[in-house]
């Protein structure tokens, strides 16, 4: 099981507290379908994605943008019980959705991106290897139910 | 061979101007350093690198990490050519370095990330989109003599 000290606790929740979700969770997921653009296939409801502009004020996306955010909330509330707060989220994802779990790996880079855009400098080194801890957690949770 | 528009080369280029040398080599040498700990193991000759404050004071770490991006500044200026620019850096992390080729993605990561904290929303989506194809030509071409 995943061991988190108290100094990894406070910079993933003081973090998470800084975010407007409304804000970054549209500029994770759009930057995720602009950069890896067959990640466009798993929202073929959203309406237009044809090009950059489009996927940046796609209304559909930036409130599954913001759903993502608050899904990220839950696993920031139950640090030392990711895997079994998502395993709901796993086989949604897994049985009902098709989405190729690698895909989970190039979210959380693009949010790590926007993260330290958004961070400036303030992302140091240390900052950023709790966080991609924090996310590698999250990544092996949801794929966690897929066989 | 990776081809890459007129577009591509003048954001290659714009981004790059913002990038210092002097000062995104170190900080993504360090991140690669401190994110991913097993990288210490190539730098057995650079001292203490086993904390992160020693990675980030370390003289022979902020050296090396202009070094790499002095070698990322020959592929900008030679994006139609970067395999056979690095052909030579390819032999010589492999037959001498013996560095598992998958560190170069680890690093190419680092640097993003590095440059995303530097200029913010200047690495946009489609910036992002581009610049990581760069580099993924880089990445390859780094791993291109190894057999």
């Amino acid at each position: 099981m995943v061991e988190w000290s108290e100094q990894e606790r406070t910079i993933i929740t003081s973090i998470f507290a800084s975010l407007d979700y409304e804000d970054i969770g549209p500029k994770a997921l759009s930057r995720c379908l602009i950069v890896y653009p067959w990640t466009q296939r798993y929202f073929g409801a959203f309406g237009n994605l044809y090009n950059a502009e489009a996927i940046k004020t796609n209304p559909n996306i930036a409130a599954h943008g913001i759903k993502v955010l608050h899904g990220l909330d839950r696993a920031v509330k139950n640090m030392d019980n990711i895997k079994a707060t998502y395993a709901e989220l796993s086989v949604l994802h897994s049985e009902k959705l098709h989405v190729d779990p690698d895909n989970f790996k190039l979210l959380s880079d693009c949010l790590t991106i926007v993260i330290a855009a958004k961070m400036g400098s303030s992302f140091t080194p240390e900052i950023q290897a709790t966080w991609q801890k924090f996310l590698a957690v999250v990544v092996s949770a949801l794929g966690r139910q897929y066989h | 061979m990776v081809k890459f528009t007129e577009k591509e080369r003048s954001t290659i280029r714009a981004i790059w101007e913002k990038v210092n040398i002097d000062e995104v080599g170190p900080d993504a040498l360090a991140r690669v350093l401190i994110v991913y700990p097993w990288t210490e193991r190539y730098f057995g000759t650079f001292g203490d690198i086993f904390t992160a404050s020693a990675v980030l004071n370390n003289d022979k770490v902020r050296a090396h990490g202009k070094v790499v991006l002095k070698a990322l500044d020959e592929a900008v200026k030679n994006v139609d050519n970067i395999k056979k620019t690095y052909a030579y850096l390819s032999r010589l992390h492999y037959e001498v370095f013996h560095v598992d080729p998958d560190n170069f993605r680890l690093l190419a990561d680092c640097i993003t990330i590095a440059i995303a904290c530097k200029v913010k929303s200047a690495l946009d989506p489609q910036v992002q989109a581009t610049w990581k194809k760069f580099l993924s030509a880089v990445v390859d071409a780094m791993n291109s003599q190894y057999y």
